[in-house]
């Protein structure tokens, strides 16, 4: 395939990347590079700025579940979430084998570009399954809050479970990595970019709770089975920073410092 | 008494406990409750011991009529004692629930007066948390053997799995350590608890407001090391549990001397077998996911398994007539046999191999563990290249692989200072 190989400059988004897949069709580009509009430095590749397009990108994702089925749509959808490098031209490149080969692109699982956009949403998968499990909440003022630090972006994944799980509660996740909070309150949610949370002092309930917790945790361990290598294979140490069990005891905050500003 | 000292006390009393799955039921939160559960349930944190934590596990009362040998709490054990009201133990697990610390509560309880008295009481904790609280997730019970059974079953109907421990693979070796438990007191219960699961599972066919009982199934737990049971017995009783009583799950768990009783292994110097437990439990999964069956594992002329090697490896190592296995023509079945070969590679090999042919490269991007692998499969009618190994040295190539996860902790070189002085 002879087309030009160019370097396209999107808004970040995943309508915005469709938009490029749609451009790339009709000028027959091939792009070899993806920037997002803070990118700085000069490209060797003629730079093209793609202005996002909704109806382009929706006639592209439709085009998804014609040309390669279920597996193949969620293949492109979730692999947009991971931390590949350079996912987008991956992404590109599974499209294109896609539009060539149809629905059995997505079992083709020895193929590289298959191979390399499957393991990445793998990893994508199991973050956010080890999350579901490895999030804490604090109460502060009626509202959960709680903290995470995925590689990936993770909040889509780990919506459907907690709003499935606390339909009653008002919570906040917020996403470190790539500053975006998840909101929640009965009935409504969002993903909203943010760009710092900041929870404030735990109030003496949330406090007690934690040392419950702690407790618990140091119990429940056998002295005589210790293991540290098989909890750091099961729970790597990157996890640790956010969770309770691991944060040494706060000081008893002062009586005036327990009301705390709501984040 | 703080409900921290409680906690202490009653967690510390049910850690030997070895079941904390929160598997086997899925099940979406609704509108006006809290909680959901999984089917592949949720591991919220794992403790020093590398054992996954996912449900707040505690006695509801470690007051205990009985005097069991092998047990911490047993009635001649000197301890602290505690007990949770209803209302406390609803509390503390609504607010580790809500903090997302934990996927549901595992409840049991030592014998408080009577099994009739103990069971009445986890009832009214589970009512409370279940119907006030209006509590979603997951709950584990121990049914309490000689309860009555209409007891049993509406702790079945508040629960999502129960459990009752079969503590010893065998019924003399329960005589001995356990005098106040009979074989037939604990086999009762778990029989009902099968009855009541299938009957469920009938009635919800016809409604599906059918009340539900145990649905996410039943486990059971036992004592490996305290007796002298071989690992054909002990195998053989689980597949038999499996079959008869269409279990779950069976733990295993490593003999810890928490006793001093002369009936029991001497506990000084004494290491829990936790390789052993390991071997067990690798077989039990050859068991259930991968179409084995005990007498094939172990036979009379070598009882135990082997220590230095998985029983998959040793059960290939045995039967070189059922190698190599053809990776583009082979059944799921003979492909699960193959070392190396686990159940997710399996399934990406049927996948793959309808587009087109597979070798060797390819196995290795579908997450195959060659170096295991290689010695049992072709591709397409070839070995790997450049393999070169006789049949008797198949053995120790194996042992050779395994021998680093083995390796014990580097001994200490001795000092003529202690450090720790």
């Amino acid at each position: 395939m002879d087309w030009t190989p160019v370097c396209y400059e999107y808004d970040g988004t995943f309508a915005g990347f469709l938009t490029c897949v749609f451009d790339s069709w009709v000028n027959r580009e091939e792009p070899a590079e993806f920037r997002w509009e803070e990118g700085v430095c000069g490209s060797l590749y003629p730079v093209t700025a793609v202005e996002t397009d909704r109806t382009k990108a929706e006639r592209v994702y439709r085009s998804f579940r014609r040309k390669f089925g279920y597996e193949g749509r969620e293949l492109v959808v979730r692999g947009f979430l991971t931390c590949l490098p350079e996912r987008e031209v991956w992404l590109w490149r599974l499209i294109q084998k896609g539009y060539s080969q149809g629905p059995s692109m997505a079992r083709d699982l020895t193929d590289p570009v298959v191979d390399r956009v499957r393991k990445a949403v793998y990893h994508l998968n199991h973050e956010a399954h080890l999350y579901t499990g490895f999030v804490r909440f604090s109460e502060l003022e009626g509202v959960l809050v709680g903290e995470i630090e995925p590689k990936n972006r993770v909040l889509p994944l780990l919506r459907l479970h907690f709003c499935g799980r606390y339909p009653q509660e008002r919570f906040v996740l917020y996403d470190r990595t790539h500053r975006e909070a998840l909101l929640h309150q009965p009935g409504r949610w969002a993903i909203l970019p943010a760009e710092d949370v900041q929870p404030g002092p735990a109030g003496p309930e949330e406090r007690t709770f934690r040392k419950l917790w702690r407790a618990f945790y140091d119990t429940i361990a056998i002295q005589a089975r210790t293991n540290p290598k098989c909890r750091m294979t099961q729970m790597p140490k990157r996890y640790w920073g956010c969770m309770t069990e691991f944060q040494p005891e706060e000081p008893p905050a002062l009586p005036e410092h327990t009301k705390g500003a709501a984040p | 008494m703080e409900l921290l000292d409680k906690l202490n006390i009653l967690a510390g009393a049910a850690k030997y406990d070895a079941s904390c799955a929160s598997s086997g039921l899925d099940r979406a939160g609704r509108p006006g409750t809290i909680g959901s559960t999984t089917l592949a349930g949720c591991c919220h944190t794992f403790s020093a011991d590398g054992r996954c934590v996912s449900l707040l596990k505690v006695l509801l009362s470690n007051v205990c009529v009985f005097d069991c040998q092998y047990c911490v709490n047993r009635r001649s054990n000197d301890l602290p004692r505690a007990a949770f009201t209803p209302r406390e133990l609803c509390e503390l697990t609504m607010g580790f629930y809500r903090r997302n610390y934990i996927e549901g509560l595992f409840l049991s309880s030592a014998v408080v007066r009577s099994p009739d008295y103990t069971t009445e009481l986890l009832i009214q904790t589970l009512r409370l948390l279940r119907e006030e609280y209006r509590f979603g997730g997951y709950v584990h019970a121990k049914a309490i053997p000689g309860a009555d059974p209409l007891l049993t079953r509406r702790l079945g109907l508040l629960a999502d799995r129960m459990s009752v421990n079969i503590e010893l693979p065998s019924a003399p070796s329960l005589a001995l350590l356990a005098p106040d438990k009979k074989k037939e007191a604990i086999l009762g219960p778990m029989g009902q608890i099968r009855d009541g699961i299938a009957l469920s599972r009938q009635e919800l066919q016809v409604s599906r407001y059918a009340p539900r009982f145990a649905p996410a199934g039943q486990s059971t737990q036992m004592i490996v090391g305290a007796t002298g049971e071989s690992d054909r017995q002990i195998l053989t009783l689980s597949q038999g549990l499996y079959r008869k009583y269409q279990l779950r799950r069976v733990y295993y768990s490593a003999y810890l001397p928490v006793s001093t009783s002369p009936l029991l292994p001497a506990p000084r110097g004494f290491q829990p077998p936790l390789l052993r437990e390991h071997r067990l439990y690798q077989a039990d999964w050859l068991l259930r996911y991968y179409s084995f069956q005990a007498e094939e594992l172990l036979d009379e002329d070598c009882p135990n398994l082997d220590a230095r090697l998985d029983p998959k490896c040793c059960w290939a190592l045995r039967h070189p007539d059922f190698f190599p296995v053809e990776v583009n023509r082979a059944d799921y079945e003979a492909l699960l046999r193959v070392p190396g070969l686990g159940v997710r590679s399996a399934r990406r090999i049927l996948t793959a191999r309808r587009v087109g042919p597979l070798n060797f490269e390819g196995l290795k991007r579908l997450g195959v563990v060659l170096k295991r692998a290689q010695y049992f499969l072709t591709c397409s009618g070839r070995r790997m290249s450049g393999l070169r190994v006789a049949e008797d040295g198949l053995l120790r190539h194996m042992l050779a692989l395994e021998a680093p996860a083995l390796a014990e902790p580097m001994p200490e070189q001795l000092s003529l200072f202690d450090s720790a002085v």
